[in-house]
């Protein structure tokens, strides 16, 4: 990490100050205002764009092996994300991926 | 049925929000684990947990600076992230907007997505409940959770440096992700949009200052809402 301190703090003010007026922001700002439907779509599935995205190349060149792509961390990623999808519960995908992991791990690593 | 009060109402939202704990704390010891490791002060780890106090925001700010992103990427991408929480403002306005402005200022600081969940479901169940009983409901169901954020991102944050590398923690944020990311799948448009964005975060994983990651997720939110407007059109 290459930043100074003074841009860390920077970083998490702004995000915390942008955080807070996204909540506020019908709460305290706008009101009681009927929105168009594509906007309310926007805003509630923006996760399901940013977060694959982020992930996806951490998954693929992971950091700990130097980029190159890593047969347990691959088949610990297709778990959680099977396990996730078919159970909608955070919690068994999370138990699935990081089972798989160490078990691949163990037996290849 | 019996009248509730504020009271009851807030300890109602207690009750209903403590199982939330299970999946919480575990996640708040993760963040402050991998803010250690990605070098961050404690002060810092904590600042994240007090002053954000958004999980997957907070995961993904922490990520992107590891990859030394600019911080443009870094602010936009964590709004990117919690945007979802103007929808959840909007509609809780309807039943909470005649709080007093300070109560719904501390409404919002604490708005996250399971007390979010509890409130609407508890609200369109009683929609003719007092205001003062909905915030209070509001406040009782993020009491534990919250102030036990902070805890736990302390207790991660101190004994993050501790643990060993055969635990393999660098593939804790990915892992956190996909399980956070896979159960909102519900719709095609979602799994479109979800797909859109991997593919194209691979295909533009070389373009400098972490651009690949906005090409993908825009491209990913236009796919999202195209889709969806096309699968809600009459046939």
């Amino acid at each position: 990490m290459t930043y100074t301190t003074a841009q860390i703090w920077v970083i998490i003010i702004l995000m915390g100050v942008g955080s807070f007026l996204v909540r506020f922001s019908f709460l305290g700002l706008i009101g009681d205002k009927e929105l168009p439907a594509w906007i309310l779509r926007v805003l509630r599935y923006t996760p399901v764009a940013v977060l694959p995205a982020l992930v996806a190349p951490l998954v693929m060149w992971p950091t700990a092996t130097d980029g190159t792509p890593d047969p347990a961390r691959l088949l610990a990623a297709v778990a959680t994300f099977s396990a996730g999808y078919l159970s909608k519960n955070v919690f068994v995908a999370i138990f699935c991926g990081a089972t798989t992991l160490y078990t691949m791990l163990y037996l290849f690593g | 049925m019996s009248v509730s009060t504020p009271k009851t109402a807030y300890l109602r939202g207690l009750r209903h929000g403590a199982p939330f704990l299970v999946i919480l704390l575990p996640f708040s010891m993760l963040f402050g684990v991998v803010a250690i490791e990605a070098n961050l002060t404690i002060a810092q780890a904590m600042g994240f947990s007090l002053l954000v106090i958004a999980g997957a925001a907070q995961f993904a700010a922490v990520q992107l600076m590891t990859e030394n992103a600019p911080m443009l990427v870094i602010v936009a991408t964590a709004l990117a992230v919690n945007m979802r929480m103007a929808m959840y403002s909007a509609s809780l306005t309807p039943h909470i907007g005649k709080a007093p402005l300070g109560a719904r200022a501390a409404i919002s600081y604490f708005l996250v997505d399971q007390g979010y969940a509890l409130s609407i479901m508890e609200y369109e169940k009683h929609p003719n409940e007092t205001t003062a009983n909905k915030v209070a409901y509001y406040f009782g169901t993020i009491s534990l959770m919250c102030p036990l954020w902070y805890v736990f991102t302390l207790v991660g944050a101190l004994i993050g440096a501790r643990i060993p590398e055969e635990f393999a923690l660098d593939f804790a944020v990915p892992i956190a992700f996909l399980a956070m990311t896979a159960p909102m799948l519900r719709t095609r448009a979602h799994i479109t949009a979800a797909v859109t964005a991997v593919v194209l975060a691979i295909l533009f994983a070389w373009v400098p200052y972490n651009g690949g990651l906005l090409i993908a997720s825009i491209s990913a939110m236009c796919v999202d809402a195209c889709v969806e407007t096309r699968t809600e059109q009459p046939s």
